[in-house]
């Protein structure tokens, strides 16, 4: 069914249901917003995007007013074009105007607005409310002064991931986005996931700046630093200098990471490889305990990569702490085979050694500073940088991004496979963990096309694939016939429905489930350049894809560094330097 | 969270209360302002805890519960004292010494405007004029009104509530 109407005269004809912001937008129209989310029911709280509706009693928010037949809408009349610059303007009454000094100059959507309405003095009194920055947690700055009340973080905390923790406090002009009673974020079940530092439209709430720690140890000529980057960099780093999303910038991230200065440029890639080997291995073990020898088994087996899902595991469902995989995440494997196999390997002492992660993620940044991941006898990743505090950098030291050569990780802890590459989407981690299990099973290469799980992948909230093993090789006779069933999910509003399940002894017939905290996976994560729009998640899922099926390796046990340090360093997966270092322990928090 | 956590130095028996009631409700978000109603009826004010319990009967986040009790001036997360003092500070009140009048209850009680003391006998309010300006400075104790009160009057005042 579709609607006839007239906006600023343009005739446009849209499905029934759509809203006057999309309608004008397909013209051709920009209406501006602040509050509205792509694909979420906008709160209509910023009055950013009103508009006129000829016989409406007022002027309607544009962004969840829905097109109706013959309406006649004026985004460019004068009484339209007013009330939205009114709007701007209390905002910016109520606005620090520091913005020279805010994380957010240049690309801040309050600022962009107010300069495209070419506002450049304020009519009203200055009324800014002063409030504590929240430094609480590892992960997360929050500035409340900074607020503009949009509410963007609490759909994103409370609608999408479903934890809960920010809403509205008070009300009129004493309004505050908070946790409750609570002062400070780290009093709250708050997993640092980041998705409202991801969507916020100005500085209040950012990533915990990393970036002076970084260049002092970058400055310091006695620091060995060392860098490696995360499967989902490659696929969003391109878009803090304006390329489009879904540009693959492997190569030329690496060359901008030498020239910053830093001494070896490695990649989680590596780490991820690592991963499957031992949370494949893992998982072929709890089966053989389950199937040949009946024992007691906690399965299915739960990933374990993602630092906000952990949290959300031990904060929310104690009770699946026993089902997940003990491996450690890439990152988490990366920095301590850096301080210990690498540092042997170059006679360095790992005390010089200063490991700087950089990861989509902003629950990475509390996941560095649990005080159990010093397995390298020091703190095993010193500093993790988000995508954008790396554009950020790049920017400063004054490198010509978008024109770099390509450059290559550096050899031992460098080399990676197409399996490492997917971690960054949604379904990626099952996808590489069964090209690598099945094959040891069988012997054979996973059956699919591609080696793509094709119904694990996507935007799908929770996913599922199921196939037969057959042909197993003798050593795995007991596994023949067994249908193995994978669950995928990713959103933490989709991990309750998954962990409720599990509570409920609904899984019972599936072996292995993915959770990822982030809508899309890493490439979505709260780290990445921001983006309100699954149109940029599915560009930067494709450049992930892609970039795996560019690869001549594509199976993490094909990887020749994986399979050097198993034979010179590690011994095998789930071995004894393994579990020291590879693994660890989950804590049950309240 | 058991109700023997979640006494607030209250009877259970009004926690048995609350359970009915929630119990008689959907277990949705539209329960919760009904529910807010009924554990202030009972508990006389919303402390935090008691939020948190109600925020996990009714599957609510607690912040989203702490945002309905902020936005609602109705809701008060100070409990009541046995009996409440309203010193007026309307501008008659004032020019004839209500401000000392109040510091006087205050420095007396140990508390500001709005709090009650810890034995709860008595909450400390003020209110623009109340309309007996006549016998400024005035204060209202629960429903009686006293008049022309000095801050050395305040002591002998309470006395006469317990």
């Amino acid at each position: 069914m579709t609607v006839n109407l007239t906006i600023d005269n343009q005739p446009v004809t849209v499905p029934k249901g759509t809203t006057i912001l999309n309608a004008a937008r397909s013209i051709g129209i920009k209406i501006p917003t602040l509050c509205h989310m792509e694909g979420v029911v906008s709160p209509g709280s910023c009055r950013v995007c009103l508009v006129e509706v000829e016989g409406a009693r007022t002027l309607l928010p544009s962004c969840i007013a829905q097109v109706g037949e013959g309406m006649i809408v004026h985004v460019n009349s004068k009484t339209a074009r007013t009330a939205r610059r009114t709007s701007v303007e209390l905002i910016l009454a109520n606005h620090p105007l520091d913005c020279n000094n805010c994380s957010r100059n240049n690309n801040c959507e309050l600022q962009t607005i107010a300069s495209d309405m070419g506002i450049t003095a304020s009519r009203f009194p200055r009324l800014v409310q002063e409030h504590p920055l929240d430094l609480s947690t590892s992960g997360l700055t929050r500035d409340m002064s900074k607020c503009i009340l949009c509410r963007r973080c609490v759909t994103a905390c409370q609608n999408i991931q479903q934890v809960g923790v920010l809403a509205a406090q008070k009300r009129g002009f004493a309004t505050i986005i908070g946790g409750g009673a609570k002062a400070n974020l780290a009093e709250t079940t708050c997993v640092q996931c980041g998705q409202c530092a991801a969507v916020c439209p100005v500085g209040a709430i950012t990533e915990k700046d990393a970036i002076a720690d970084v260049w002092a140890a970058l400055d310091d000529p006695k620091k060995h630093v060392v860098v490696h980057t995360a499967p989902a960099i490659r696929a969003a780093l391109g878009e803090c200098f304006g390329m489009p999303a879904g540009s693959r910038v492997t190569g030329k991230m690496v060359t901008a990471l030498r020239r910053l200065g830093f001494d070896k440029v490695f990649d989680t890639n590596f780490a991820a490889d690592l991963t499957i080997m031992e949370e494949g291995f893992e998982l072929i073990k709890r089966l053989t305990d389950a199937v040949r020898d009946k024992k007691a088994v906690a399965l299915p087996q739960f990933t374990s990569c993602c630092p906000g899902w952990i949290n959300f595991a031990e904060t929310f469902y104690p009770k699946s702490l026993p089902y997940l995989s003990s491996c450690k995440s890439p990152m988490q494997m990366e920095g301590p085979l850096i301080k210990t196999w690498y540092a042997q390997k170059a006679g360095i002492d790992p005390k010089d050694i200063v490991v700087v992660s950089v990861m989509p993620c902003t629950a990475k940044k509390h996941e560095a500073n649990r005080p159990e991941m010093v397995d390298s006898g020091f703190k095993d990743t010193d500093y993790v940088l988000t995508t954008r505090e790396l554009g950020k950098m790049v920017t400063a030291a004054g490198i010509d991004f978008v024109n770099l050569p390509d450059g290559r990780a550096d050899e031992l802890a460098g080399e990676s496979t197409g399996a490492a590459d997917i971690f960054a989407n949604s379904g990626g981690v099952m996808e590489a963990a069964l090209r690598t299990a099945y094959e040891v099973i069988t012997g054979r290469e996973l059956p699919f096309p591609s080696l793509h799980v094709a119904s694990i992948q996507g935007l799908d909230g929770i996913k599922e694939a199921a196939f037969k093993l057959d042909g197993c090789k003798p050593e795995f006779s007991f596994l023949e016939g067994v249908t193995v069933k994978v669950l995928v999910a990713h959103g933490l509003g989709n991990a309750h429905k998954v962990c409720k399940k599990l509570e409920a002894g609904d899984l019972a017939e599936y072996q292995f489930v993915e959770i990822m905290t982030c809508p899309g996976g890493c490439i979505g994560g709260g780290g990445q350049p921001r983006m309100t729009d699954d149109n940029v998640r599915r560009a930067r899922i494709a450049a992930i894809y892609s970039e795996d099926e560019s690869r001549t390796l594509r199976k993490s046990h094909e990887n020749p560094e994986i399979k050097r340090i198993y034979a010179e360093f590690l011994g095998e997966p789930l071995g004894h330097k393994s579990h020291h270092l590879l693994h660890t322990t989950y804590t049950p928090r309240q | 969270m058991s109700e023997k956590e979640h006494t607030c130095g209250c009877d259970n028996a009004l926690y048995q209360e609350l359970n009915a009631f929630i119990a008689s409700v959907p277990r949705t978000r539209d329960s919760l302002i009904p529910v807010l109603h009924k554990a202030q009826a009972l508990f006389g004010y919303l402390p935090v805890d008691l939020q948190e319990y109600i925020a996990k009967a009714l599957d609510v986040p607690a912040s989203e519960v702490y945002g309905v009790v902020t936005f609602y001036t109705y809701f008060t997360m100070q409990p009541r004292g046995r009996h409440t003092i309203n010193v007026c500070l309307g501008t008659a009140c004032y020019v004839r010494g209500a401000k000392q009048v109040v510091e006087a209850f205050s420095e007396l009680l140990g508390i500001k405007i709005g709090e009650t003391t810890p034995d709860r006998r008595f909450t400390l309010t003020a209110q623009r004029c109340f309309g007996a300006c006549g016998l400024a400075p005035a204060v209202m104790i629960n429903q009686d009104v006293h008049g022309r009160v000095n801050p050395k009057k305040v002591a002998e005042l309470l006395e006469q509530y317990k």
